[in-house]
């Protein structure tokens, strides 16, 4: 199996990257839902990357309300609860690529346009900044090749091999799963099915990657644990 | 800058090991590998006084450790300089201000001055990091040059004065990138604009804990009351910073809590207006017992580090802020901060999580109330700040930012960059 960067290929150890995010200003900032409808159509694909992912590698309180930037801006800036609700519950992986996500995104607040009385604005000082993101990734050197020696290790993995492994692989990958789920489903056989299932099963959405990197490590801690009694 | 053993270095990496943690240090040897013995050359104003000179005197040496060749050199200006500088920074936090035409040819003359006596440095550096307008014009010129060179804006421009901006903006607009503290801070620029908070080193006398006794010292060496609850802020006497309205948010709380009020700044070479505002600061304390302004020397960082870990409650009430460290500084001792409702102080304070955020001085004084009467949310905040300072805005976090950008830079537009073995 080979995912879209070749990463992961069948029977290949895992070979434990890592990267680092850095965000750039696109220059595009609106003040209201109309300008931000159309903002949304002209973006580069990049800036719908950074607001649903890259936030969990920039500065972050560690209980966010809605799950991208966008709903947080309609709740926050443009105070429209309802919005915010319909923007947090588009699922990115639910799209075949970021070009659907963006489809689906216009659709979502084009809809509420038509349904509001008014357009909702934001204050002066409360614009939604279009943002992107540089990610450079580089190769730790680190590689297992069976589950059980990887599993005293992932504790050890540094946030940004935990964001390019469960997050961004989301994006990156044609399966839309994780790096670890690709890997184990090379295996041949159904030996590692479950730990498979255990894994696409996490929801990321509203943890911070320390949380995730505890939680990943944590479900592979309890399968192979149940696989030695 | 004077160059510190290799030992010393490693020994360096170690300590933020211990303050951090083994990956985050292995990260940023990972990504300082393709650019190892790189030449980087930062400039600013001043080496003493300011969050740039600080967060220089500790960046260059990490960049350093990491393999770089990084140096910092200043640039010298006479007291027009720096009254010119002076009104940039103004104008650019949004006050009206003209500068004379002779002042502004004053600023080339003495850019043009510095090029020439930095020149070999300039044109020989990979990547040249020029830090705020004073020496922006060094850029154009260097026809020489090299390296990539990056312009870092420190302060709040959301809202500039536009004549001023106009002027200045000729200057950057042929830089390779920007940086800016803040997404509300770039400007419209032909050239990518980064987006890196401030940070601040945890190592420093201004940040290390401190043995009790040290904490206790404030105390008597600044005729302050134990037994008083204590609310400090630490700035320069800057009008943009509100000291007045500092002292107005601690006369309007006093009146229902009993409690102090420490103003601690010094003074910044580059700023020649610093005494002005102190004379109307002590004019609004008007002698009152417990407003305490002091007035410290630059390296009174052990002094501050104390005072900030003394105190019940930190300030920061700034009218326009590009980060405003002291925050972060405050934070990192475990303090919830109130802070004013602008620029960088609200990534640091998160409303009613890591402090509060207030416009006015009612409104200030309203939260320090409310802190000092419910001191188990005092504490939860506190708890809170020092966390969220450990994962956000510690120099480690900067440094990497630094390195992504200067990998960034050298692999042109891509988004995705790979780096090291495959």
């Amino acid at each position: 199996m080979t995912n879209a960067t070749g990463d992961v290929q069948k029977k290949l150890p895992f070979a434990v990257k890592d990267c680092a995010l850095i965000t750039i200003a696109t220059g595009i900032k609106v003040q209201n839902l109309k300008e931000f409808a159309v903002a949304l159509k002209d973006v580069p694909l990049g800036s719908i990357y950074h607001h649903f992912w890259g936030r969990l590698l920039r500065a972050l309180f560690d209980e966010p309300e809605y799950n991208n930037d966008f709903a947080s801006w309609a709740s926050r800036g443009l105070h429209d609860k309802s919005l915010a609700e319909h923007l947090s519950m588009v699922i990115p992986t639910d799209y075949k690529d970021l070009e659907g996500l963006r489809q689906e995104m216009v659709e979502v607040v084009e809809q509420h346009l038509d349904e509001s009385e008014y357009v909702p604005w934001a204050k002066a000082d409360q614009q939604f900044h279009f943002l992107k993101s540089q990610i450079v990734i580089f190769d730790t050197g680190l590689r297992y090749d069976h589950p059980a020696e990887l599993v005293s290790q992932i504790k050890k993995l540094s946030t940004g091999s935990i964001y390019y492994h469960f997050i961004d692989a989301r994006n990156r990958t044609e399966e839309r799963h994780d790096d670890f789920s690709s890997w184990l489903n090379g295996f041949d056989g159904d030996e590692f099915n479950e730990l498979t299932r255990n894994l696409c099963g996490m929801d990321p959405y509203f943890s911070s990657l320390k949380e995730i990197r505890l939680n990943v490590s944590n479900i592979f801690q309890k399968f192979l644990k149940k696989g030695e009694q | 800058m004077k160059r510190q053993s290799k030992q010393s270095l490693q020994n360096m990496l170690a300590e933020y090991e211990a303050v951090t943690s083994p990956n985050v240090i292995h990260q940023l040897e990972q990504l300082a590998a393709p650019l190892k013995g790189a030449k980087v050359l930062h400039i600013n104003s001043t080496k003493e006084g300011g969050g740039v000179a600080e967060i220089l005197h500790k960046l260059i040496p990490l960049k350093q450790a990491l393999g770089i060749d990084a140096d910092w050199e200043i640039i010298n200006g006479n007291q027009e300089f720096y009254q010119c500088t002076k009104g940039f920074h103004n104008a650019l936090q949004g006050m009206n201000q003209s500068i004379s035409e002779k002042l502004l040819r004053n600023y080339e003359k003495t850019n043009k001055e510095n090029a020439e006596r930095l020149n070999s440095k300039l044109k020989d550096a990979d990547f040249v990091f020029i830090h705020d307008p004073q020496p922006a014009p060094l850029l154009k010129l260097t026809p020489k040059r090299r390296g990539k060179w990056i312009w870092r804006f420190h302060i709040d421009a959301s809202k500039p004065y536009r004549n001023v901006w106009k002027y200045l903006r000729e200057w950057i607009i042929p830089y390779d990138a920007s940086i800016f503290s803040l997404p509300e801070f770039a400007q419209p620029l032909p050239h990518p604009q980064y987006i890196i908070a401030p940070s601040i080193d945890p190592l420093s006398e201004k940040n290390c804990p401190l043995p009790e006794h040290e904490i206790d010292n404030v105390f008597s060496e600044f005729n302050l009351d134990p037994e008083l609850p204590l609310i400090t802020q630490v700035s320069r006497y800057d009008r943009f910073k509100d000291p007045v309205g500092v002292i107005e948010a601690y006369k309007l709380a006093s009146k229902l809590t009993p409690l102090q009020l420490v103003l601690a700044g010094g003074g910044a070479s580059d700023d020649p207006e610093g005494e002005a505002v102190l004379n109307e600061v002590k004019q609004a304390s008007n002698g009152a017992p417990n407003i305490h302004v002091l007035l410290l020397p630059a390296d009174a960082n052990r002094t501050i580090n104390a005072l900030q870990r003394a105190s019940d409650i930190v300030l920061q009430k700034s009218i326009r802020e590009g980060f405003g460290l002291t925050v972060s500084e405050a934070m990192w001792k475990g303090k919830p901060v109130i802070g004013g409702d602008t620029g960088g102080i609200r990534l640091q304070v998160i409303d009613h999580y890591t402090g509060f955020l207030v416009r006015t001085p009612e409104g200030a004084a309203l939260r320090t109330r409310y802190l000092l009467h419910r001191r188990d949310k005092l504490e939860e905040m506190g708890m809170r700040a020092k966390r969220f300072v450990r994962e956000n805005f510690l120099i480690t976090r900067h440094i990497r930012e630094y390195l992504t950008l200067m990998v960034g830079l050298t692999s042109g537009d891509d988004e995705r960059i790979n780096v090291g073995k495959s």
